[in-house]
């Protein structure tokens, strides 16, 4: 069976396996700021209140550009987005400012969106109070003067958007020292400002953190950045089928002011209360009882444990045989051995990126991109050890009957058992490293705290899913320890 | 019975063996001796039905090789390799009893035949259950001659028997495998560089020299008739300490 084909097989049933729901739930997305969350959590409490259409919530998914293809995949219904961020990252159309002309556009993709619900985020850049009292800066132009020296954190989005980084600085001219501005993962540049590692950081306005580190935003005077009404993107097709529980969405618009959003913002970073919690309140309904966090981690475990299993299962049911063709014809092999090591080299989130328009969200392309992950190390030592095995064996073999059959699976696969076994075990502790990142696609497992502890800059709440995957792994390599007893044969084993 | 017939053999413009002829009667034990790159070690494989040969026929008691698979051929022909060639990862009694089971011999079976032979090698039963990484060279020379004697084989054919082993424990193997092949009852090929070997073990030499026979007979043949004058030359080489007159 060649490779690919047992690959198409294996997504397939993958595929079957996951997508057995009854009634199709309404997807909620979100994206991986604690104001996201929290509007997630109002939209998914707003529908449940009063529809009796089950919601499932994928908060957390990472960048806009995940959540976008999710949203045409069909992988989530609704997300609240900016305006601005929709003309510019989505629509790639920065000339369109009204809510209406935006509207107009998405048209054309199939989706919609709703009136603003009430505030703006758009970014801002953000100094210590301290800082700008030293330097005397009140707005971005009063940077000008200390510009070679400012040591500057910003995001990947904020970097890589023509209304971020590169405009920015062409319409102050100001000229920042490139040794100095550093791209960052958002949450962790609260931090860098927080430990003085950095002077200047970008920032949504609405960002509770920014009262919490007394940080001073810098006035926009050339109304620079663009408005960010905050507003719910949403499938046409949903609108559609749920016009009610569209209309109980539309239901919000010009209800969240600017300061209640940065109150529930401040309630989630600062007091650290739970998104459902800050959401219920909000919308004057019971607070949802808190799950105890025992049942959290099991949860997160059994998720975790899912992804890390399937995917070793493909790795293994693949990878060997891939191994062992990549050993019996040599262009082949070289071609196996390359592709396996290019997929390495692609960044999860990257791969994350590609695999939704085909997967969609969820388990489906976190099991995908894992499966692939855990591929070159079972393929790289299948490869590795059977090359290993002395050729003098192989001819013996041969010389006393073996048919090829008996010479793999009586001479080859035991010899190269030791190395093999470590091939797994590599691509076993790889993957559940790797498995944290299949939150920001809506997969859970131990990354779903730790994404949501990133946001909120919470250390406790990363912990509830670093320790557990930290412990799984160590489970993992004691659990290989003894494997090895079992699966290597006992002329290879070191002696005590 | 053993017959090579008019075997050659060239890789690529190379001629390796040219015309090779051996016949080796049934019960006789027969030495094919060479330096290295005399061609012997290619002749062994083809024996063996591990490579294609050019020209010529093997045969094992009138049946050709060609006419098998090498599964087959592999129960006609038992092979100790080099150093005895036990698989490493399983046990001496494993190694023995590997392609029986593999033919499907139901348990008690292998087992009559594994005590059968373990008492025509005089070998510990223990050892047996070693691994080949626990057992002394002599030990593996005999685990691997009952491998090769297990399925009751017509031809043995072993390569360099005692070249691993050290001087004083080769001088006991050489006794024992003598009274072994005597045991047996084999016919056996042995493949060696090394005179004093063949001539204690073998009825009849064949001095293999650049791929072509150099001469066929037994040790008083070769040292009083020589074929050629490379027959001398190599007999004189292996003779490398003085005797005691010569000390005189």
């Amino acid at each position: 069976m060649s490779g690919a084909r047992a690959l198409g097989i294996l997504f397939g049933t993958l595929i079957s396996c996951s997508a057995f729901a009854v009634e199709p739930p309404i997807v909620i997305g979100g994206k991986i700021f604690t104001e996201s969350y929290v509007l997630g959590e109002i939209a998914a409490q707003s529908i449940e209140a009063s529809s009796h259409v089950p919601v499932t919530r994928k908060l957390g998914m990472g960048s806009t550009g995940i959540l976008f293809e999710a949203l045409k995949s069909g992988a989530i219904d609704v997300y609240p987005d900016y305006s601005g961020t929709l003309a510019e990252a989505i629509l790639k159309r920065p000339d369109l400012k009204s809510l209406d002309e935006i509207r107009q556009a998405l048209s054309g993709l199939g989706l919609t969106i709703s009136g603003s619900l009430g505030f703006n985020d758009t970014y801002a850049l953000a100094v210590k109070e301290e800082f700008a009292k030293k330097h005397e800066l009140h707005s971005i132009g009063d940077l000008i003067p200390i510009e070679a020296g400012v040591k500057a954190a910003f995001s990947y989005e904020f970097m890589d958007r023509k209304d971020g980084y590169a405009g920015l600085v062409e319409s102050y001219h100001l000229s920042f020292n490139p040794q100095k501005v550093n791209r960052m993962e958002h949450s962790l540049s609260f931090q860098a400002m927080d430990q003085n590692a950095v002077d200047l950081i970008d920032v949504y306005s609405t960002d509770a953190k920014i009262k919490k580190l007394h940080l001073q935003l810098l006035k926009d005077d050339h109304n620079y950045f663009p408005v960010y009404q905050a507003v719910w993107v949403a499938r046409q097709a949903f609108v559609d089928k749920h016009p009610r529980e569209w209309q109980t969405l539309l239901g919000l618009e010009g209800q969240i002011g600017e300061e209640a959003m940065l109150d529930m913002n401040a309630q989630a970073d600062i007091q650290k209360i739970a998104f459902d919690k800050i959401a219920a309140q909000f919308l004057g309904s019971e607070s949802p009882a808190s799950k105890g966090w025992l049942r959290e981690v099991a949860r997160r475990t059994r998720e975790h444990l899912w992804l890390v299993g399937v995917s070793l299962l493909f790795s293994v049911l693949v990878g060997i045989p891939l191994g062992v063709t990549a050993v019996r014809f040599q262009a082949a092999g070289q071609a196996i051995l390359l592709s396996s090591a290019v997929i390495q080299t692609v960044p999860s989130l990257a791969l994350l990126c590609f695999l939704i328009p085909v997967f969609g969200v969820g388990t489906k392309p976190a099991l995908a991109a894992l499966c692939l992950y855990s591929l070159l190390p079972v393929v790289l030592n299948t490869f590795t050890g059977i090359r290993a095995v002395n050729p003098i064996h192989l001819e013996n073999a041969r010389a006393f009957g073996l048919n090829r059959r008996q010479v793999l699976f009586k001479v080859v696969l035991p010899l190269a058992s030791p190395t093999l076994l470590a091939g797994i075990k590599t691509a076993t502790i790889v993957s559940i490293g790797t498995a944290t990142l299949a939150a920001l696609v809506g997969a859970g497992g131990y990354g779903a705290p730790i994404v949501s502890g990133l946001a909120l800059n919470d250390v406790p709440t990363i912990l509830t899913g670093a320790i557990p995957a930290a412990l799984m792994a160590l489970i993992a390599h004691g659990l290989f320890e003894l494997l090895g007893l079992v699966l290597i044969p006992a002329g290879l084993r070191r002696r005590p | 019975m053993l017959e090579l017939q008019n075997i050659s053999k060239t890789f690529e413009d190379r001629t390796v063996l040219a015309d090779v002829n051996l016949t080796v009667p049934k019960g006789v034990t027969h030495a094919l001796i060479g330096s290295s790159g005399s061609g012997k070690t290619t002749l062994l494989r083809i024996t063996l039905g591990l490579i294609p040969f050019d020209k010529g026929y093997v045969k094992i008691n009138d049946q050709a090789l060609l006419s098998f698979t090498q599964v087959e051929w592999a129960d006609r022909i038992g092979y100790v390799p080099q150093d005895g060639g036990l698989f490493p990862h399983i046990s001496g009694r494993n190694n023995v009893s590997l392609i029986a089971k593999l033919r499907g011999w139901r348990k008690s079976k292998v087992d009559a035949r594994v005590e059968e032979l373990r008492k025509v090698v005089d070998l510990d039963a223990e050892i047996l259950s070693h691994f080949p990484r626990e057992m002394s060279g002599g030990q593996k020379q005999r685990v691997s001659i009952m491998r090769a004697a297990m399925m009751d084989p017509a031809v043995m054919l072993l390569d360099e028997p005692m070249a691993a082993l050290d001087p004083l424990i080769r001088r006991t193997l050489q006794q024992e495998l003598k009274s072994i092949f005597q045991r047996l009852g084999k016919t056996v090929l042995l493949v060696t560089h090394d005179l004093g070997e063949a001539v204690y073990l073998a009825e009849q030499l064949t001095m293999l020299h650049e791929g072509r026979m150099v001469q066929t007979g037994t040790y008083r043949d070769l040292l009083l008739h020589p074929a050629s004058p490379f027959v001398t030359q190599f007999i004189n080489a292996q003779r490398t300490l003085p005797d005691a007159g010569e000390l005189q």
